[in-house]
């Protein structure tokens, strides 16, 4: 009667485990295969060759470098903004984390052109200032929502421990509480990096059209040129995605941030 | 005191920069201007515009539709596989809940040329299916991660009460576990339809001249400058969308006082 259960039960999960390898699986291994093709169809290395030789590296440096700038400031606005709210002394957290993550219901792309038409009307040149702006703007309640949930989960007692072994609140901050928002810190810091390392819209809008980044680079190479370039590309950011998600399972406990905001 | 004052204008000021860029745009939208930022007296005519701007009706009636389809289906089909994954054996759960992360941290723009070449490859016509196909790809696995932490704590004796009563294993599923499920197929739900309806790279790739909001703006805006009647939508979605959150954040917190003081009697 147990087996038969089981059986029952683990049968519902085969249509969605075909779905997943027709859907995601299946077009993962076309964008591998698409980038080890030529435009005849034949085995080649020379996608790649394009990517190091004509400057597209140099692309991918200034992306990587742009992501790890925009995380660094969501982490030094964010981290203050989820410590504060996550306090038990500050009245209404759940409204004000609320009014936070409201902006990210409204489409993104208005979000991103009412930040082009503010600056524009203030005077500000659009530049690489404005393109960390906007991502900064539209991906922080990735930052936000988990480290404030880690802080308020946070096991209090740790804390009044330090206390009263005699650190001081300084080193109470530096010592216990920040070591112990590591993972939420983390998944924040990766549900943040990838999608400013490809954006494509955000830095089209907020440069007009100046600065072209990776995600940029991909969508004109399988918009106008060659489906094998971009799918090299493409290969290279899965790379990236594939040791983001190591981290993310080494580090934190598994569960990804997208899902709470909810 | 200092610190207590500190902090609140922190938080105030952030929030006035998250929210300054909305409220510029909702303001403008009450007048007739074309140009941006310059108020030449109080109108409603964007909003008549708007409704008379057939191709921008016709790109959030695509929207809606879209996301709600697509949603639903990711509903289903994300709840039985939970419910499948979670009695699967520990490796192969591992196997498969890999795969399912895959699409969630996976780059938009990767997903997106992904399923342009899965399209080529089976050479499938591109048009509101494929558009549907890929919002479902994208949408189901969040749901599966919504459900999941909800089988963990259900009890699993009345799942086996049902079956020792004589209830076939898809009767007991649908009487007996999903009704317990409904809050984390909720969760999914709204997430699943949020992620549909903001999504632009992805619906740009598999649309095929679908337009949704996201794809329309972004042309537009790339072409003219933005059409000045996207204006009154952005306001309109602004505030449907803030009415129809405090709605359900006033109706959860009501239900949540109503089981503490059940629990209390």
């Amino acid at each position: 009667m147990k087996l038969n259960f089981k059986m029952a039960r683990k049968q519902f999960a085969i249509p969605y485990i075909v779905f997943l390898l027709a859907f995601v699986v299946f077009p993962l291994i076309l964008v591998l295969v698409y980038a080890f093709l030529n435009e005849d169809g034949g085995f080649t290395l020379s996608n790649f060759a394009v990517i190091f030789s004509d400057g597209t590296i140099l692309v991918f440096l200034k992306s990587f470098l742009i992501a790890l700038i925009t995380v660094t400031v969501c982490l030094l606005i964010g981290y203050p903004i989820a410590y504060i709210l996550s306090q038990r002394k500050y009245g209404f957290p759940r409204i004000i984390i609320f009014l936070f993550v409201l902006p990210m219901w409204v489409n993104f792309l208005l979000r991103t052109l009412s930040i082009k038409f503010l600056f524009e009307y203030i005077g500000i040149q659009m530049g690489y200032f404005t393109v960390i702006f906007g991502l900064v703007y539209d991906f922080i309640p990735f930052m936000i929502l988990p480290i404030y949930t880690i802080l308020r989960s946070m096991d209090r007692s740790l804390i009044e421990a330090s206390q009263d072994l005699g650190a001081s609140p300084n080193k109470v901050f530096l010592k216990t509480i920040v070591p112990l928002s590591i993972p939420g810190i983390i998944s924040g810091a990766l549900m943040v990096f990838m999608p400013s390392m490809s954006t494509l819209a955000i830095s089209d809008i907020l440069s007009n059209n100046k600065i072209k980044l990776f995600g940029n680079f991909i969508d004109l190479w399988f918009t106008y040129d060659s489906w094998n370039i971009g799918s090299a590309m493409s290969l290279i950011l899965l790379l990236m995605i594939g040791l983001s998600m190591w981290i993310t399972n080494k580090f934190s406990s598994g569960t990804t941030v997208r899902g709470e905001l909810w | 005191m200092v610190k207590k004052i500190l902090a609140r204008s922190f938080i105030i000021l952030m929030l006035f920069i998250m929210y300054m860029p909305i409220f510029f745009l909702m303001v403008l939208s009450f007048t007739e201007s074309k140009a941006f930022g310059v108020w030449t007296g109080f109108s409603f005519n964007l909003y008549i515009e708007l409704f008379q701007n057939e191709a921008i009706l016709q790109a959030v009636a695509n929207t809606v539709i879209i996301g709600l389809s697509a949603a639903a289906i990711a509903t289903v089909v994300g709840t039985i596989s939970a419910v499948g994954i979670y009695s699967m054996k520990k490796a192969s759960k591992t196997f498969v809940n890999g795969i399912n992360q895959v699409t969630i941290l996976n780059a938009d723009i990767v997903t997106a040329s992904a399923l342009l070449l899965l399209i080529a490859t089976l050479s499938i016509p591109k048009g509101y299916g494929t558009l549907l196909l890929a919002h479902i790809v994208i949408c189901t696995p969040y749901v599966v991660l919504s459900v999941m932490p909800k089988l963990s704590s259900l009890d699993p004796n009345l799942y086996e009460a049902a079956l020792d009563l004589g209830a076939s294993p898809t009767k007991a599923l649908f009487k007996v576990m999903i009704p317990q499920l409904i809050p984390g197929m909720i969760t999914g739900f709204v997430l699943a339809l949020t992620l549909s309806i903001d999504d632009f790279v992805i619906s740009n790739y598999t649309n095929g001249g679908v337009e949704t909001i996201s794809t329309f703006v972004y042309k537009d805006a790339a072409r003219a400058g933005l059409t000045p009647s996207l204006r009154a939508l952005s306001t309109i979605i602004f505030v449907a969308v803030l009415s129809v959150l405090i709605a359900i954040n006033i109706y959860s917190n009501k239900k949540s006082k109503r089981s503490d003081r059940e629990a209390v009697e």
